[in-house]
């Protein structure tokens, strides 16, 4: 049996145990996650640094603090989230027990991407610790220091045989893919997403695909660019672009474009100073076959900022290109790297317009002081998610479901949506045995008078809450008559 | 054919006609129509497809539409409008929300069981979401099939809503077409190739597939009333339901008892000879019933047992004593067989139970809340009835659906809206306020982080309503309070006689 049926195996054999059933237990696996970030934060921020050249406050703000914050909100919500969910009943069952009973799922897949090798790994990790499953968590090997941290210290905290982690490349993914799950997470790209899919069909397990795409990133001529482009700045070169939320190209109108560059050139110079090789904030392309295919991306395209590079250190400079069109190489795939192309559109129309004759984006950005023009875009496209007058900051709300459409994936997850996207919310209906009379309208030999009262019984809704409020309304007014009646004569 | 009814379907989705909510409505109000106006013709299509008698007909299967439909048109501005969610600090002046977006083109493939129930209730979410979608109605329920397609056109539509016929041919040439959901109603096996094939295009499934939903009888229950139940649900259109209880299990000393509650019921509802009963239905086609005629091979009948090749019956039949490893419990039945299977205990039912595939629905039948609660915990299912069989499907607010090789996703009332829309997240944030922000740009320091990790950790305030209510009643009562400690403190310096009073009692 290879290694990877046998972690599956184990994996199983041990949820069937209804260890992970009791949410003492789940709470305790979750604060030993939380402690394993706090005690080993130096061991994650060195790996994550051989990998991605990010500095440890890089690692800390983007990586782990979000991670942080999902493992609280999950111990704190725990009970509120595992509890049954009482829903709305009709006459016909007004006296029975009617609710949605989340249940574990069983064995989870979790793969995992290079770009934030710890948040995307173990969010969907938390998720799914918390709505009782075990875990099988293959990390990208792409980051290879990364994954080989996790391999090593994430065994010594949480459960040896219920979470396991599994290193390895392609082969080793093929072959993980080949058993059988109760759901598989995936981030990653859209062509593997299909043939993550693709294997899943196979056993019936549902799957949440976290793909990417272009994400379009709009500048409103009437906005303070000043701002607008900084906060673009940010979210674009973080992770030296390598985000799959990052503002992918700009499209703005011709009359703006330069001083577009101008000021992403001052916010470049604000962040990275003048020489971003030597700066430590400034991260690096994770491998060479990505180095070189970013690099190729700029063929064809004016360069406004930028476009040094140094393949030894796989060091690509913040680069801006302008006068970009449709059918530059620059926008035949997600870019994955620190190239913005800028691509002039005449107005905020033809703008939509280019947004919806392309793939369905992860994330849709609007730069715009007029909220008329917002709602315009939000009404007349779609994305994953949209955020208008910022980047990637939605994925901080853990309120917010983070997840793709169409081409950008499947499912979402972050906060209590990964709790419900890796449970099963079971539908339970708790009758008696007794009153069985209201039953016979039901039984055959059938009459067209017994068909009226089914249908009676079966159509009228029963809006309990709202009873209840006309019932304590009622109460109060005969309360506050009597009070009338009594004292005030 | 297909491709081309897709492509007017995608044109008219992309025209933007489904976007208000009012044409959504009027396209629903006009299904409803449709339903109330044709449903002698839709009883007759019934009745030669499967032998449904007419009261059957509205009692499994319009009148849930026909509800569907009504909370569909009632709900709809609540379900399409904004979601506001929890903010945390970082956010706390910004719009922050869920849309609800149509997806494009949805593919709806019913099944034969309840024709109009399985393919036109995802249809009711569809239109509600905004979505176009093509029905792609099974061929096995062919008066049905063909009555649909005549009739949909006349009522919705015919651009948004194509009607297209066909089998497996047919099927397999919209599979290969690019959809933004596929909703399939049908087996496991097809389940697999509809799942793979939407794979090819990164299209979200839903199935509602099947299994065999297992019945457990506690000894200790009202035998004659659990039977009834058991009994009408089984036998309604002669097993064939998703959800209809595929086998008994039960401790051999009530086996006999449970036999004669079975057999005193199906007088009560069927009569001597249910052939001649109008409200015994017939098996859908040849196939199905050769199928079901061979899982009883090699066992005899403790009732029933009989059938007619040339009109599809097969009387209402039980089985006991069935062993786990006969053919009759390797696959789901779909038909009026019902085998009975001894178990030791309750423990040994619940170990039944896990060994095998997880059900689309589970039975328990069972006075003790405690054992309930017990066989719930151990156990999963798609749904649940305890004491009843299928009523859960009757409920809206409950979702509908499988887990495991019984299917996945949910449909019903909102959750169709839900399953068939987009659920867009959305942050409208401000240009203004850039200072909160100054912590999060390169370069970064110790200082910053601290910074930033206050924004975002877990809100402090949690904007529920509870909290909204606790607030406001606690302002009232700290008023309360206020204004009390004022009146007493005005009567003790401006009124004499209370002054003097406390004066004199310190003396």
């Amino acid at each position: 049996m290879s290694r990877e049926q046998l972690a599956v195996q184990r994996a199983r054999k041990s949820f069937q145990t209804g260890k992970t059933k009791p949410l003492e237990y789940r709470v305790h696996q979750l604060k030993s996650l939380q402690r394993f970030i706090t005690e080993k934060r130096k061991d994650i921020a060195e790996a994550v640094k051989k990998d991605l050249y990010k500095s440890e406050h890089g690692t800390e703000l983007f990586e782990t603090l979000g991670l942080e914050g999902e493992i609280n909100l999950a111990v704190e919500k725990l009970a509120e989230w595992a509890a049954p969910r009482p829903v709305e009943k009709n006459l016909f069952t007004i006296s029975d027990e009617v609710y949605i009973q989340p249940e574990p799922l069983g064995v989870v897949l979790i793969i995992g991407a290079w770009n934030y090798p710890w948040a995307v790994t173990l969010q969907p990790l938390v998720g799914a610790i918390a709505a009782g499953n075990a875990a099988v968590i293959k990390p990208s090997d792409v980051s290879p220091h990364s994954a080989k941290v996790m391999e090593e210290l994430l065994p010594l905290y949480l459960d040896k045989d219920l979470y396991p982690v599994v290193t390895g490349g392609v082969t080793e993914t093929q072959e993980l893919l080949k058993q059988r799950f109760d759901h598989v997470f995936y981030t990653g790209s859209s062509t593997v997403g299909k043939l993550v899919m693709e294997a899943a069909s196979r056993h019936l397990t549902p799957v949440t695909l976290e793909l990417g795409g272009k994400s379009p990133c709009y500048i409103d001529k009437n906005c303070d660019l000043t701002v607008a482009c900084r906060r673009i700045t940010w979210g674009k070169f973080v992770n030296c672009g390598q985000t799959c939320i990052a503002p992918d190209y700009i499209l703005c109108e011709p009359c703006i474009q330069s001083q577009v560059i101008e000021e992403i050139r001052k916010s470049i110079k604000e962040f990275y100073t003048d020489n971003p090789k030597t700066f430590e904030d400034y991260g690096r392309i994770v491998n060479q076959r990505h180095f070189k295919r970013v690099m190729a991306l700029m063929d064809g395209s004016k360069i406004a900022i930028g476009g040094d590079s140094d393949e030894s250190q796989y060091y690509i400079a913040p680069t801006v290109l302008q006068d970009v069109t449709g059918e530059s190489k620059a926008m035949q795939e997600e870019i994955f790297g620190p190239v913005l192309p800028i691509i002039s559109v005449s107005g905020v129309d033809e703008a939509i317009q280019f947004i919806n004759e392309r793939e369905k984006p992860l994330a849709l950005y609007i730069f715009s002081p007029d909220n008329k023009v917002i709602r315009r875009v939000i009404a007349e496209t779609s994305s994953g998610a949209l955020l208008a007058n910022d980047c990637l900051v939605h994925f901080t709300v853990s309120a917010l479901p983070f997840g793709g459409v169409g081409n950008s994936g499947m499912g979402r997850y972050h906060g209590q949506h990964s709790f419900d996207q890796l449970s099963h919310l079971r539908s339970c209906l708790i009758k008696k045995l007794n009153m069985e009379g209201v039953n016979t309208m039901r039984y055959p030999p059938h009459t067209a008078k017994k068909l009226g009262w089914a249908r009676f019984f079966l159509l009228k809704q029963v809006n309990l809450g709202k009873l209840r409020r006309m019932a304590l309304l009622a109460t109060l007014a005969a309360l506050a008559a009597f009070v009338v009646q009594r004292f005030l004569r | 054919m297909e491709r081309q009814a897709l492509k007017r379907a995608r044109e008219a989705f992309l025209s933007g006609r489904t976007r208000p909510l009012e044409f959504r409505l009027q396209q629903l109000t006009a299904l409803q129509s449709m339903i109330k106006d044709r449903h002698t013709e839709i009883a007759t299509a019934l009745k030669q497809d499967i032998n449904r008698s007419q009261y059957d007909t509205p009692l499994l299967e319009l009148i849930s539409l026909e509800n569907e439909i009504t909370l569909a048109i009632a709900k709809l501005a609540e379900w399409a409008a904004p979601r506001p969610v929890e903010k945390n600090l970082l956010t706390i002046s910004d719009e922050v929300y869920i849309q609800p977006e149509p997806l494009g083109v949805v593919l709806i493939i019913g099944a034969w069981n309840y024709p109009w129930a399985v393919t036109l209730i995802p249809l009711v979410g569809a239109i509600a979401a905004g979505n176009a979608a093509i029905v792609k109605p099974s061929e096995l329920s062919e008066y049905s099939s063909l009555l649909l397609r005549a009739m949909l056109p006349r009522y919705l539509d015919q651009d948004l809503y194509p009607v297209v016929t066909g089998g497996v041919t047919e099927t397999q040439e919209l599979l290969k077409q690019r959809f933004d959901h596929v909703f399939y109603t049908g087996s496991s096996t097809v389940g697999k190739l509809v799942m793979e094939a939407a794979s090819r295009h990164l299209t979200p499934v839903t199935l509602e597939l099947g299994g065999k939903s297992p019945c457990y009888i506690d000894k200790n229950c009202d035998l004659r009333v659990a039977c009834r139940r058991i009994t009408w649900g089984k036998f309604a259109n002669c097993g064939q339901t998703c959800i209809a209880p595929d086998y008994i299990l039960c401790e051999p000393s009530i086996q006999n008892r449970v036999v004669e509650g079975i057999r005193q019921t199906l007088l009560e509802f069927y009569g001597v000879d249910p052939k001649c009963s109008p409200d015994y239905s017939r098996i859908i086609n040849q196939r199905h019933f050769n199928r079901v005629m061979s899982l009883m091979e090699g066992y005899t009948a403790v009732l029933g047992g009989q059938s007619d090749a040339s009109q599809r019956y097969i009387a209402p039949t039980v089985l006991k004593d069935v062993p786990p490893h006969s053919r009759l419990m390797q696959e789901e039945i779909f038909g009026p067989l019902l085998p009975i299977v001894t178990v030791s205990d309750m423990d040994d039912a619940i170990r039944f139970i896990s060994e095998r595939e997880k059900p689309l629905a589970l039975y328990i039948f069972c006075s003790d809340k405690k054992a309930i609660k017990r066989m719930l915990d151990e156990t999963t299912s798609g749904g649940v009835t305890v004491n009843d069989v299928m009523i859960h499907y009757t409920l809206t607010s409950l979702p509908f659906g499988g887990v495991g090789q019984s299917g996945m996703g949910r449909y019903h009332g909102k959750h169709t809206f839900d399953q068939l829309s987009h659920q867009r997240a959305c942050l409208v944030r401000s240009l203004g306020m850039e200072s909160v922000n100054l912590a999060r740009y390169p370069p970064q320091d110790r200082q910053r982080a601290r910074r930033v990790r206050l924004a975002l950790t877990s809100p402090m305030i949690d904007f529920s309503k509870r909290t909204y209510v606790w607030a406001v009643c606690v302002t009232i009562i700290a008023f309360g309070l206020f204004v009390t400690l004022l009146v007493i403190l005005l009567i003790a310096a401006g009124l004499n006689c209370t002054c003097w009073y406390w004066r004199g009692f310190y003396n």
